[in-house]
């Protein structure tokens, strides 16, 4: 049951980060942080479909992870859901075009072995 | 270095921290609230919808609300690939306040594990977060 909920949350996680990020970029570094502007943005978020995905995602692994607070320790649950790292970053280079160099390959790696270790 | 980049640092270390910060206490303030709630490996909505309700999930949920939009914020000018790993110090302040406030035991793995973390995290904060940015 553990690591069933365990691979549920990361594969949800992956698509959801993935998701978001690509929406992201499409839009573009926010500048504007004025009550006015932000509500603006709220609203044209809250229409975008890859937004959109992202959060219903998002909510797949949220409840997956209350589901496993209920049976694991925080300090199990929290690293064992970061079994996506690399992916993400293989996913990041090639799907999202971003530049992945040797610090960020070394750093993810070295973030996902530390998560491993968390987890034992 | 010009306004710009210093501009986009700082911006970039205030979310960061934002992003950290809501996830740490809110995934804490989750964990004690499912504590009180008790088990939970049920497939019935009624069952989610009860443990919501507890204030303690509740304040869980709202920091993870604040986590999204600053998270949001943060992937609008920085690369999944910075994001991802930079926020993961927050699992090595999750552990911490496990021990601290939730008493959960931190085994040498889990210490070697803080300790790898908190290398990858430093390795990738010395890139330029932004994607058109060469790694400083």
């Amino acid at each position: 049951m553990r690591w069933l909920l365990v691979a549920v949350i990361a594969a949800a996680t992956t698509v959801s980060d993935v998701l978001q990020a690509a929406a992201m970029k499409q839009h573009g570094e926010i500048c504007d942080f004025r009550p006015g502007a932000i509500g603006r943005l709220l609203g044209m978020l809250a229409r975008n479909r890859m937004i959109i995905a992202s959060v219903l995602a998002m909510a797949v692994s949220f409840f997956a992870f209350l589901a496993l607070l209920s049976v694991a320790d925080l300090s199990f649950a929290v690293p064992a859901t970061a079994g996506s790292y690399v992916l993400e970053t293989v996913l990041a280079k090639y799907l999202l075009k971003e530049p992945v160099n040797w610090l960020r390959w070394a750093g993810a790696l070295l973030v996902a072995c530390g998560v491993a270790l968390l987890a034992l | 270095m010009n306004v710009h980049a210093a501009r986009l640092r700082l911006k970039t270390r205030f979310f960061t921290f934002l992003v950290v910060l809501s996830s740490v206490c809110g995934n804490f303030s989750l964990s004690w609230g499912m504590r009180q709630f008790g088990r939970l490996a049920s497939f019935s909505p009624l069952v989610y919808i009860r443990a919501v309700m507890n204030p303690f999930v509740a304040l869980g949920i709202t920091l993870l609300v604040v986590w999204l939009l600053s998270h949001m914020t943060l992937l609008s000018w920085a690369d999944l690939s910075y994001v991802l790993p930079v926020t993961s110090i927050g699992y090595v302040l999750s552990a911490l306040a496990g021990r601290l406030f939730l008493h959960e035991d931190i085994s040498a793995y889990r210490w070697a594990g803080i300790l790898l973390i908190t290398a990858g995290v430093a390795l990738v904060a010395r890139t330029a977060p932004h994607r058109s940015g060469a790694p400083s």
